[in-house]
């Protein structure tokens, strides 16, 4: 699919903006500071509902308003829509799909898709488990839908069982009426929990091959890579933390066992780790102490890898993302919008041309960049000159 | 700030459920400028709520009396009891007039983020009536949320052994409506409980 036109009133920086677009590379150039960023921010936020640098909608608004409008007409094969988003400070959103009546926000979702490559990717491979567990996560949301629901239970399931561990172990002595209650809330977080647990391994399953693909096209192909899903049943299984070690846990193979399976897995786990989550007030097993491993070669990525290896794997995660949603949905047009916030200056001449012949098979790729050089000449389509509040086409 | 009783007024009311600050300012206004002899009957209504309303001493309902009037109806079948969380499920029951049991009502879920165990609801008050009364099903009709689910597995765990048949309300689809309309949530829930249509 492809932005045909886009619209902010009072999205960050802009008061109003109106630019024309078209399918294939568009350059957005001009200094640090100005909106290139947010301009494709508002896109990525389209098909989101969150934004790839904030993580509540306050900043989004143009400072001293109550909202701001993002409008796109995305066209997908020979369909045309029209989404409307209305972002309001401490209300819900709304969206509106071809002027008709306003929705939910959520309605939304699936109409604009875009895989988005920002500097802030270099977490995925650095950070902690946690921003790898939302990468897979968002991703599945944005798969299927209905696992938005998947994700959003399990995380109550977990606060409440949470709750319950605190207050036991505020309370000082674990009663029995303690363990009934938490037997209550153990069946549920495990049906919960395996149902995350599938899902995701799953997904990974379809992207591991998708990243392997990805970083031998963006590299010389000297090292391999892969990830593999670490679970926290594999993990912790033994109570002295012993069985804490790699063997172990590859022997013990998660990928082939249904739901069921999988919940009475947790039901065991829940049972030999419960002396230590009383002790500690919280839950040590389950999809929220998970670890997606990067590997390349040999070694884990996280902490072996340099610093180019890190953006190239780091890449090749969205690389993989985009391939995914390429397979999951093979109709002309159904191809998400690629956009490319300010990666190229942080990769040397090699990368950035492989990564630019790569991304340029695209129906539409948007390029952010201080300086119309760093962008290979692959992608020197369309610029576009971003100066304070305006832009200009330059052909 | 409003002065002295004006903004003691605002507060008060600022603190009901579903009441937000602009709304009580609205309603303390109306208050202001309404006929003396409606809000004093008002006034009324809620000292003599608090006075004389109190819980059922057998299932916890609200009532004027020591016992409700449902449990005073003899005509009520006594061998069925319907759990419910609070008074209001009880009417949305009632309304549906094909109930002829019992209620037991709970006083809430279980909800651990709230500070509420299954100590704090009244389980125990169940319990004794199983013992006493000639008590043959329990129908759990609990929220269908993840507090309402988790009391009802509670419940069902510490009910099995009793000997009574134990049943939860169905969820599903609403009655009426277009397939198209229904959430993820509510569709995945119903193709788990789709039933057979040979009979």
């Amino acid at each position: 699919m492809y932005a045909e036109f886009l619209s902010l009133t009072d999205f960050r920086s802009y008061s109003q903006l109106d630019i024309a677009l078209e399918p294939g590379a568009t350059v957005f150039v001009g200094p640090n500071g100005l909106g290139k960023t947010n301009i494709v921010e508002a896109l990525g936020y389209l098909a989101t509902m969150s934004s790839h640098r904030v993580s509540s909608d306050g900043p989004l608004i143009r400072f001293g308003q109550e909202r701001a409008m993002v409008r796109a007409r995305l066209r997908r094969g020979q369909q045309g829509t029209a989404v409307e988003m209305e972002i309001n400070a401490g209300k819900s959103n709304r969206a509106r799909i071809n002027r008709a009546n306003p929705v939910r926000a959520r309605d939304a979702l699936g109409i604009c898709r875009t895989v988005l490559f920002a500097p802030e990717d270099l977490a995925l491979v650095k950070g902690d488990p946690s921003s790898r567990r939302r990468f897979l996560d968002d991703l599945l949301v944005s798969l299927v839908p209905h696992h938005s629901a998947t994700r959003s239970d399990y995380e109550r399931v977990l606060k409440q069982r949470n709750a319950l561990l605190k207050s036991a172990r505020a309370s000082g002595k674990f009663t029995d009426a303690h363990r009934s209650t938490l037997d209550v809330w153990n069946q549920h977080m495990a049906v919960a929990g395996a149902r995350l647990l599938r899902a995701r391994l799953d997904l990974l399953r379809q992207l591991e091959p998708h990243i392997a693909r990805a970083y031998n096209d963006l590299t010389d192909g000297s090292k391999a890579a892969g990830a593999r899903y670490r679970s926290s049943l594999q993990t912790t299984l033994s109570d002295d933390g012993s069985a804490e070690s790699g063997v172990d846990a590859n022997a013990d193979d998660l990928s082939a066992l249904t739901v069921d399976e999988l919940t009475s897995r947790f039901m065991d786990a829940f049972q030999s780790q419960q002396a230590k989550e009383v002790e500690r007030g919280l839950s040590l097993v389950g999809p929220h102490r998970d670890e997606v491993e990067l590997m390349l070669g040999p070694a884990p990525a996280k902490g072996y890898a340099s610093h180019g290896e890190t953006w190239s794997m780091a890449l090749s995660l969205r690389l993989a993302s985009y391939y995914v949603f390429l397979a999951d949905d093979e109709t002309a047009g159904a191809a998400p919008i690629l956009i490319l916030d300010d990666v190229f200056a942080e990769l040397d001449t090699h990368r950035r041309q492989r990564l630019a012949d790569i991304v340029a098979t695209a129906e539409q790729v948007l390029v952010t960049a201080a300086v119309a050089a760093d962008v290979p000449d692959t992608l020197q389509g369309r610029q576009i000159k971003v100066a304070a509040g305006s832009v200009s086409v330059d052909e | 700030m409003y002065e002295g009783a004006v903004q003691e007024l605002i507060d008060e009311l600022g603190r009901l459920p579903g009441v937000g600050p602009k709304s009580a300012q609205r309603i303390a206004f109306h208050i202001l400028e309404a006929d003396p002899e409606d809000m004093k009957r008002l006034a009324t209504s809620i000292t003599t709520v608090k006075e004389r309303v109190q819980f059922c001493e057998i299932c916890g309902n609200v009532t004027e009396e020591a016992t409700c009037s449902i449990c005073r109806d003899t005509r009520r079948d006594p061998s069925v009891i319907c759990v419910v969380e609070e008074s209001k499920d009880v009417i949305a029951v009632e309304r549906t007039r094909s109930f002829k049991g019992r209620y037991h009502v709970l006083g809430g879920s279980i909800n651990p983020i709230a500070g509420i165990g299954p100590e704090q609801l009244r389980i125990r008050e169940l319990m004794t009536r199983l013992s006493d009364e000639q008590i043959q099903e329990i129908i759990i009709a609990t929220d269908p949320n993840l507090e309402g689910e988790a009391t009802a597995t509670y419940l069902g765990r510490l009910l099995q052994s009793i000997g009574v048949t134990v049943s939860r309300l169905a969820s599903g689809l609403p009655v009426g409506g277009d397939l198209e309309y229904a959430d993820e949530v509510t569709l995945g829930r119903a193709f788990e409980g789709r039933r057979s249509v040979s009979s």
